[in-house]
């Protein structure tokens, strides 16, 4: 066993939520610098333009790209091998406690309800994976409101298929317009059950941007519905152009014989993740 | 594309001539409401109470800005997404507010709202929080400090930049989505 000092989870996680939320990861940074170029229209390529300069004053300035920092979203790997000194799930909350505090973010968890806000940004929504190993691997992401407003789950009849996956992806880009902050990213998941369609969904948005999938019927899929959803012409901002979406994922997993569940998580074009590993 | 530098609190006149498509840059006083705040102006008219704010000629940032660093007035500070407060805003034009900041789209009642009251619907760009900030050059709570984010704050901004995505007489700058174009339409 090796062990994992619970101080040290709670600084990574720490530092991770604020520097996630002042850089974008480089695939993505990449992509919106050059997003202008790509586009026709003068007012497209000005929201490139604004989304650019906001991701150099982010970086100078040390403000969060975006005033929602998001709720703090974290898939763990938990090595078999690792054996943490300490509460692991308290030890995450107290890190995100402290890096929302202490980098000056958003506290934007709230009771359903009551809308009275916890104060802190926690409880951090934390799904834990046991794998082989002796590495404790962190993977942050800041999930902000308007996009996540814009995700739905469905359950498909298994006699959809592939059509049906496309039409419903396709309708809710086309509904959501400009809500989520277009140029978007699309986490798609598939099978499973109910919710595991909506964990595929969220952990597709954690791929790279220029990843290709290691299954090539899914990676022609991907490229497939990505060039359908940008002729959809929203374009940055829903001002109109060629980029509705940056990247389309898709992660399955086997699902029911009656069922085929569909979950379609979207990001904003400040798409802020980060991994760590201890 | 037509680009004015206009002063809020807005005049009838000025907003009136706005034409969705135009470029804005704001200077003046504007306040931030989103949903609670929202919410709680609603309830305060309901109660035939007075409002914190004065309406005549308002401009309503909806935003939630991510608290001040030291040396600051305000920490990043981008709109959210407007149709949560599609319940309200109609109402508050009724009560002399000229434009709302936001981004997203607006529902018809709103639309309406602007056509019959001569108001405007801006559009900023939405994951700017940094670029916008730097437009913010005072930031007071002037009402509900307990609600945090959510507060109604009042800025004092210049050469905030925006676009006006519904005018007064109908005009709509967002594209509707091509379904033709993917066969499903």
């Amino acid at each position: 066993m090796r062990t994992v000092s619970i101080k040290d989870v709670i600084k990574a996680v720490r530092d991770v939520c604020i520097h996630a939320n002042r850089y974008q990861p480089a695939d993505v940074k990449k992509c919106l610098k050059e997003g202008g170029a790509k586009e026709d229209s003068p007012t497209a390529k000005e929201v490139f333009r604004q989304i650019a300069e906001n991701i150099d004053l982010a970086e100078s300035t040390g403000l969060p790209l975006c005033q929602d920092t998001g709720l703090a979203v974290f898939f763990v790997e938990i090595g078999q091998d690792v054996y943490v000194d300490g509460n692991l799930t308290e030890g995450i909350n107290e890190g995100v406690r402290q890096g929302y505090g202490e980098g000056f973010l958003r506290k934007s968890a709230c009771d359903p309800f009551t809308r009275k806000n916890t104060g802190d940004n926690t409880p951090a929504v934390i799904h834990y994976d046991i794998v082989p190993g002796d590495k404790l691997r962190i993977a942050f992401m800041a999930k902000g409101g308007g996009a996540e407003n814009m995700s739905r789950v469905t359950m498909l009849a298994p006699a959809e298929g592939w059509e049906g996956v496309k039409k419903f992806v396709l309708t809710r880009v086309s509904e959501a317009r400009s809500n989520p902050c277009p140029p978007i990213l699309i986490g798609v998941g598939l099978g499973g059950t109910f919710e595991h369609s909506a964990k595929l969904a969220k952990l597709a948005l954690m791929r790279k941007v220029d990843d290709v999938n290691s299954d090539p019927d899914l990676a022609a899929k991907e490229k497939e519905l990505l060039a359908l959803v940008n002729k959809l012409n929203i374009g940055p901002m829903g001002l109109g152009g060629k980029q509705t979406a940056l990247a389309l994922k898709i992660m399955k997993s086997p699902c029911h014989i009656a069922s085929l569940p569909l979950a379609v998580n979207i990001q904003c074009h400040s798409s802020r993740h980060e991994e760590v590993e201890l | 594309m037509p680009t004015y530098e206009m002063s809020a609190p807005l005049s009838d006149a000025d907003a009136r001539k706005l034409r969705s498509g135009d470029v804005v840059f704001l200077n003046g006083i504007i306040y931030t409401a989103r949903d609670a705040a929202h919410k709680k102006l609603n309830d305060l008219l309901d109660e035939g109470k007075e409002l914190p704010i004065d309406l005549k000629g308002a401009v309503i940032y909806y935003v939630g800005p991510s608290p001040a660093q030291p040396g600051y007035v305000i920490g990043s500070a981008g709109p959210t997404t407007s149709y949560r407060m599609d319940a309200f805003a109609p109402r508050l034009h009724s009560l002399g507010a000229k434009a709302s900041i936001g981004k997203g789209i607006r529902n018809e009642a709103v639309k309406k709202a602007l056509k019959d009251y001569g108001g405007v619907y801006f559009g900023a760009t939405g994951g700017a929080g940094a670029l916008l900030s730097a437009c913010i050059k005072e930031a007071e709570v002037v009402a509900f400090p307990e609600m945090g984010p959510e507060a109604l704050r009042r800025l004092r901004v210049e050469r905030l930049p925006l676009l006006v995505i519904n005018d007064s007489v109908g005009g709509e700058l967002y594209v509707q989505a091509d379904l033709k174009a993917v066969g499903l339409a």
